[in-house]
């Protein structure tokens, strides 16, 4: 069982005071996109092993969402950072390649 | 209009390690905004006679009261009989800034944990550090109650203020009963200079 | 014969004697005693049979690792099979029975199985039940049955309460071995926030039995020295009875508390499971010494060398008079002198190993007068019941025998295997010691934590470490490294106590005795006692291709019993190794689970159970239901009335008298559960556009619109009326169980997605009570109580007020789901009994019932009005339902508007809703599904339609349903057919789906 810490309110808690949200930095599209744009966004999620930027809602504490960017393999966590972003922050990125040599970064989250 | 009715009765029982009792009805105004507003936080501390807590805190002043909910919601506590005028003043403060003022203190219930091993109690149902250290008076938690969402306020050394929904007042009563039940002390947390406890 | 010494038993309180009964018989033990002991100590050897084969069996361990000593515990609210007789603590009054045996323990009739085991070998199971097929489930299957599984299940409730604790350190220490102890003085004089935790009752662990000196004082005189500086610190918590059951992700660390076994009668929760979550854990928990491979290992009176010791020093029991100690290692020989300085006889030491000169210890064995045979084996056990001999046999050879040497008991020592349990748990990885011939834990690869560091140390014994001095050394320097990469600092100068070295030989791998043995030697070693797989069993599995450790385990059950392998693991190993001529480390280990020993279920669950097994959610009107009658109905944790039954009524008399009252006169409803969400701001009326399919920014304050909300799959998931307040505030009224998931769902997109909008939602479903008035009497009903004019023209159909009603502030609502005259009222909670009383005195002369929620669902399917999960399922959208005049054509977007684009969801052979009436008048099964031509490619009958909701109805006095059919509204008037689980199909007219009042006079007066 995680430990995540919430990026709004700054609890530090175990897994069950939040809620996973799947794959974070999704792009909306809505009435006129195309079949294949419609069918990405509805449907197809990354599911790498290692790094992963996901969502999570503070469900039991204060109700808002967040990003977090953790190792599926490994669990490590490497921060957390806010919802109303399009793309992780910089230093969160450079932690990350610090860490994680092999590791390349996916156009959605450039 | 008949006199309120809070969800229990203000039910109580000091059988076991500490005491449990359902309190209220408190005045209970859910206020939202942005609150590095001076508008709100003025608006607030004015009605509440104490100022806007830091995050994950609450400050109080007899009867009233404002807990820190999350970044852009207060909790603002009154007298129950105040709440709809305390609303309505909220809303005039605030004018036409974008804020939400809403009257919940029926929609909750407010129960009080007390003696000297209250903490054992709470950390049976929430998963929370609850280390004299750590968790001190004045602190305020959104967390979770064995399995239902609630906010607990240390109001002094032994003392925890509990809110939780209404309709599972009576499983939260019934869940910090069992919690608090004698013979089930836990000697976890250093007890504080002329404390002593019931086990 | 096994018997309670004068001397010895350093655990034992002998001023309390306490008196308890095994299969009905009293005997007498000590407080300090483990069943165990005392058994012995009453010359009960035999305590159980095995598995399989009910071999007689007694207990070859003294603690957790004990795989054969399982009893049925207490009796009725307090019984509980598979108790394990050494981690029982003797009590006044402890009742316990040997399981697994018919008719008694002495004479069992499954011993046949013994027998037969030739027939009985690894994989017997799967070969013998595969065919005939059609036997499994009528023979095979009800007779395996019957015989399988350990003890009895309990019968009666289980009296006893239970709890969790959430609890927070730096350092969290398991095991309280002097390790442990060691590891806890020294992180504690750190200043970290400390919890050290010890299984058994008490400090120590082996070292005050396997003797010493630290610090020029006696093992246990320095044990409690430790104990008494430990308890001291404030920062330090200690306690017994308390297992460390796993290690998970994050410091996450079960420990399971054991309050009340050993005093029933005391008062507050049986067990305690301690969530702890840790900054680091110190993994000190010891070591168990391994059983030997030969034939006959499994007979009462065969033990552990450390177990004889324990028994003899802990508690004062000699195992026998007579014991043989067969060992690969100098440790066993201190069994050998415990007995010896116990005044027991111990006619030889057979010890595997050919060694050029005499070890410190063969030493002391031999001036007590002790026969040592180097290079010799045991080539078997003799007995049955109890041991009676060992006949003795060069280790090299096959087993031809030398000499036999009558004896009671045996102790046997393998070496010992580091318990590396807790390191594993969470994906410590180990390495082979080539030295001791065990797994221990590879420090170089922890258990990695949130912050990819590893979180757990290994202190002591249970990393390797055997010798106590090297055991104090490396649980220092373990508590030392971690407090200091936490940031604590350690006072200057403090360092490792020291204890006298004693000089030992090196033990040497020994995997079968003797070392030649063939198969009729080979299929009496056992190696999983409690499953009874033999050497054999894993030879046999490797023969078969089995090479793969985990398929070799779960082929031969070796390792899955209770004890989880904890004696039989390495021996197993080595075995399969063997056999396959590989290397132990190449064939590796299989995955050590937790919890480390078993835990009580009741302790997972904790406080919940009884009335607090989950919350109910209940209205402010729930005691008022209760005493009036009512069946409850659970509606996610909600309960509401289902009907309210009088008596003499039966349930289905109730809800017609409901929906014809209602109908005629006057129904009250408890609606307080629907869902009320305040939606505020600058952008909401552009926010609920989106969230709802239609236009909701147009509807003008004081007036109520019916809604339909979809997911972005274009899904329909709620419905609800929608009430704007004033310019920037709507009220949302959502379905019982769409409250909060509609709230988080708001949520969701204003927080991820339009975090630009100003809007704000507060969730106020229970600041109110709702009370739905509803038949041709409601507004009389209301006037009668006097205040607000609620006349048509004041309160149309779908407007709303704030007001008064006699005397209680309201908000009103016009708006009907029965097709009746109906208000629906919300009053702040804490009044919602008294204006519910107040309504039902009003109404009294008026015909006002109250009514529940099946009456609620006649009402609305007469009138053709959905149901959020009856019409829809998830897979449902709005237009199959014909309510595309619910659907904003006008708007560019919303919620589930791409996606009720897609070919698959404007495919015009979607099944549709209509009405459905069963030609002779009854009511259709529900679920029920049209039958269509042909069958599909599977050979399935083709369907075309299936019912969604079905009902009685009373006022038209005839079966109403509705149903999702093929191109249902283009077939109205068509018979067509239903399957009927219960007899033949059922034929339905294809309706209409609103049955009563068509053209809405009803609710608009």
């Amino acid at each position: 069982m995680l430990v995540l810490t919430c990026h709004a309110c700054g609890v530090t808690a175990e897994e069950t005071e939040f809620h996973a949200g799947g794959e974070a930095h999704l792009k909306r599209f809505g009435p006129g996109s195309s079949e294949t744009d419609f069918e990405g966004y509805l449907f197809m999620r990354d599911n790498p092993k290692g790094v992963h930027f996901e969502r999570w809602r503070h469900v039991y504490g204060c109700g808002k969402w967040f990003h977090v960017a953790r190792d599926t393999m490994t669990l490590e966590v490497f921060g957390s950072y806010s919802a109303q972003t399009y793309t992780p922050p910089d230093d969160l990125i450079a932690q990350i390649e610090d860490k994680r040599p092999d590791w390349t970064r996916k156009a959605a989250t450039a | 209009m008949s006199e309120p009715v809070t969800a229990l009765n203000n039910t109580s029982d000091a059988t076991g390690i500490a005491a449990v009792s359902e309190i209220g009805p408190v005045g209970m105004i859910t206020l939202r905004g942005d609150l590095n507003a001076s508008y709100l936080r003025k608006a607030a501390a004015q009605i509440a006679g104490v100022d806007v807590p830091a995050p994950l805190g609450c400050n109080s002043s007899d009867n009233r009261g404002i807990a820190w909910m999350s970044p852009d919601e207060l909790l603002v506590m009154c007298p129950y009989a105040e709440a709809g005028e305390t609303v309505e003043k909220l809303e005039k403060a605030i004018g036409s800034n974008f804020a939400t003022a809403a009257n919940v203190s029926d929609g909750r219930a407010v129960f009080r944990v007390s003696g000297p091993l209250a903490r054992e109690v709470m950390a049976k149902l929430s998963p929370v550090d609850l280390d004299p250290a750590i968790f001190k008076p004045g602190m305020f938690r959104r967390t979770r109650l064995a399995q239902v969402p609630a906010a607990f306020w240390m109001t002094d050394d032994e003392t925890f203020q509990i809110f939780c929904f209404r309709s599972v007042a009576q499983y939260v009563f019934d869940v910090l009963k069992v919690a608090a039940q004698s013979g089930s002390a836990v000697g976890h947390f250093p007890l504080a200079e002329g404390q002593s406890a019931n086990t | 014969m096994s018997t309670r010494l004068a001397t010895g038993g350093r655990l034992l309180n002998k001023a309390k004697p306490l008196s308890f009964s095994f299969n009905g018989k009293q005997m007498r033990g000590y407080q300090g005693d483990t069943l165990a002991s005392a058994l012995l100590a009453n010359d009960q050897m035999l305590m159980g049979r095995s598995f399989k084969y009910h071999r007689p069996r007694s207990v070859v361990a003294s603690g957790a690792e004990e795989p054969n000593g399982l009893v049925n515990l207490g009796r009725e609210g307090r019984f509980e099979p598979n108790a394990r007789v050494t981690t029982t603590e003797l009590f006044d009054g402890l009742e316990a029975a040997s399981q697994n045996h018919w008719p008694s323990l002495e004479f069992d009739v499954g011993a046949i199985n013994a027998r037969l085991s030739r027939f009985l070998p690894a994989g017997f199971y799967y070969k013998m039940f595969m065919y005939p097929r059609s036997f499994w489930k009528h023979v095979y299957e009800p007779i395996i049955r019957h015989s399988a599984g350990l003890g009895k299940a309990p019968k009666s409730r289980d009296v006893d309460t239970y709890e969790h604790f959430h609890a927070f350190c730096d350092i969290l220490i398991v095991g309280g071995g002097v390790a442990g102890l060691e590891a806890a003085r020294t992180a504690g004089l750190s200043g970290a926030r400390v919890v050290l935790m010890e299984q058994t009752d008490h400090w120590g662990g082996r070292a005050p039995v396997d003797g010493g000196t630290v610090e020029g004082v006696a093992a246990d005189q320095f044990v409690e020295n430790l104990v008494e500086e430990i308890a001291a610190m404030p920062n330090v918590q200690m306690r017994l009875r308390c297992m460390g059951a796993g290690v998970y992700d994050h410091g996450y660390v079960l420990g399971y508390e054991r309050l009340t076994d050993h005093q029933p009668d005391a008062a507050g929760p049986r067990h305690r499971l301690w969530r702890i979550r840790a900054s680091h854990v110190i993994t000190a928990t010891g070591a168990i010494e391994r059983p030997l491979s030969f034939a006959g290992n499994d007979i009462p009176g065969v033990m552990l060398a450390s177990a004889v010791r324990d028994y003899a020093v802990n508690f004062g029991v000699s195992v026998g008079d007579r014991t043989v100690v067969v060992t690969n290692n100098d440790n066993a020989y201190l069994t050998a002198i415990a007995l010896r300085h116990a005044g027991l006889d111990v006619p030889a030491i057979l010890d595997a190993r050919v060694l050029p000169q005499d070890s410190e210890l063969m030493a002391q064995a031999k001036a007590l007068g002790i026969r040592v045979l180097m290079g010799h084996a045991v080539a078997s056990v003799q007995g049955s019941k109890r041991v009676t001999g060992v006949a003795v046999c060069s280790q090299a050879g096959e087993g031809a025998v030398l000499e036999e040497i009558t004896c009671d008991a045996v102790a046997m020592s393998g070496g010992w295997s580091p318990v590396v349990h807790l390191w594993s748990h969470c994906g410590g990885k180990l390495r082979w010691d080539t030295a001791h011939a065990c797994f221990s834990p590879d420090v170089d690869q922890p258990p990695k934590g949130a912050d990819g560091l590893g979180f757990v140390t290994p202190a002591g014994a249970a990393s390797g470490m055997f010798a106590l001095d090297d055991v104090l050394h490396d649980a220092h320097a373990a508590a030392d490294g971690v407090a200091t990469s936490l940031g604590f600092k350690l006072p200057k100068d403090l360092t490792a106590p020291h204890a006298e070295r004693r000089e030992e030989t090196p033990m040497a791998p020994v995997w079968m005795m003797p070392q030649g043995a063939g198969t009729k030697l080979r299929e009496k070693a056992w190696l999983d006692y409690q499953n009874d797989v033999k050497v054999s069993d894993v030879r046999l599995a490797a023969q078969e291709g089995f090479v793969s450790v985990e398929h070799a385990k779960r082929y031969t059950t070796l390792g899955m019993a209770t004890d989880q392998g904890k004696l039989s693991n390495i021996n197993g190993l080595a075995t399969l190794a063997g056999a396959l001529d590989m290397e132990i480390p190449a064939v590796g280990t299989t995955t050590f689970r937790p919890p480390y020993h078993p835990i009580s279920m009741a302790a997972i669950g904790g406080e919940a159970r009884g009335n607090v097994f989950q919350p109910i959610r209940r209205t402010p009107m729930h005691h008022w239901h209760e005493t009036n009658g009512a069946e409850f109905e659970p509606v996610g944790h909600w309960r509401r009335p289902y009907a309210y039954v009088r008596s003499g009524e039966s349930t289905h008399d109730a809800v017609m008298r409901e929906v014809t009252n209602t109908r005629k006169n006057l129904g009250l409803l408890d609606a307080s559960t629907l869902g009320k969400i305040i939606v505020r701001g600058p952008d909401a009326g552009r926010f609920l556009d989106m969230m709802y399919t239609n236009m909701m920014s147009t509807l003008k304050p004081g007036k109520c619109r019916y809604g339909l909300m979809c997911s972005e799959n274009g899904f329909l998931i709620d419905d609800g009326v929608v009430a704007r307040i004033d310019d920037q505030t709507w009220l949302c009224h959502t379905t019982t169980g769409g409250a909060d998931r509609i709230h988080q769902h708001m949520e969701e997109w204003l927080q991820t997605e339009w975090w630009d909008w100003q809007v704000h939602t507060v969730n106020v479903t229970e600041q109110y009570a709702q009370i739905a008035v509803v038949g041709p009497n409601a507004r009389k009903c209301l006037e009668k109580l006097g205040g607000m004019d609620v006349s048509a023209e004041a309160l149309g159909f779908m407007d709303w007020a704030d007001g008064e009603i006699g005397g209680f502030k309201v908000r009103v609502y016009r708006i009907s789901f029965s097709g009746e005259l109906s208000y629906e009222i919300a009053i702040d909670a804490s009044h919602g009994q008294a204006f519910w009383d107040a309504l039902t005195v009003a109404g009294n002369d008026l015909g006002i019932m109250p009514y529940g929620t099946e009456c609620l669902h006649i009402l609305r399917a007469e009138k053709g009005f959905i149901m959020i999960g009856d019409e829809t399922d998830g897979t449902i959208i709005p237009q199959d339902l014909g309510l595309n005049w619910a659907i904003s054509k006008k708007k560019e977007d919303y919620l589930g508007k791409r996606a009720q684009e897609r070919s698959h969801m404007a495919d015009p052979t979607r099944w549709k809703l209509v009405g459905l009436e069963a030609t002779d008048g009854s009511t259709l099964p529900d679920g029920a599904y049209a039958v269509g031509e042909g069958t599909n490619e599977n050979g399935q009958r083709n369907t075309m339609g299936r019912v969604t909701s079905t009902y009685h109805s009373p006022t038209l006095d005839k079966g109403i349903a509705m149903g999702l059919v093929l191109n249902g509204p283009d077939r109205m008037g068509e018979v067509i057919s239903f399957s009927n689980l219960e007899g033949a199909p059922v034929e339905a007219r294809i309706v209409d789906p609103v049955f009563y009042d068509k053209e809405g006079k009803k609710q608009n007066v």
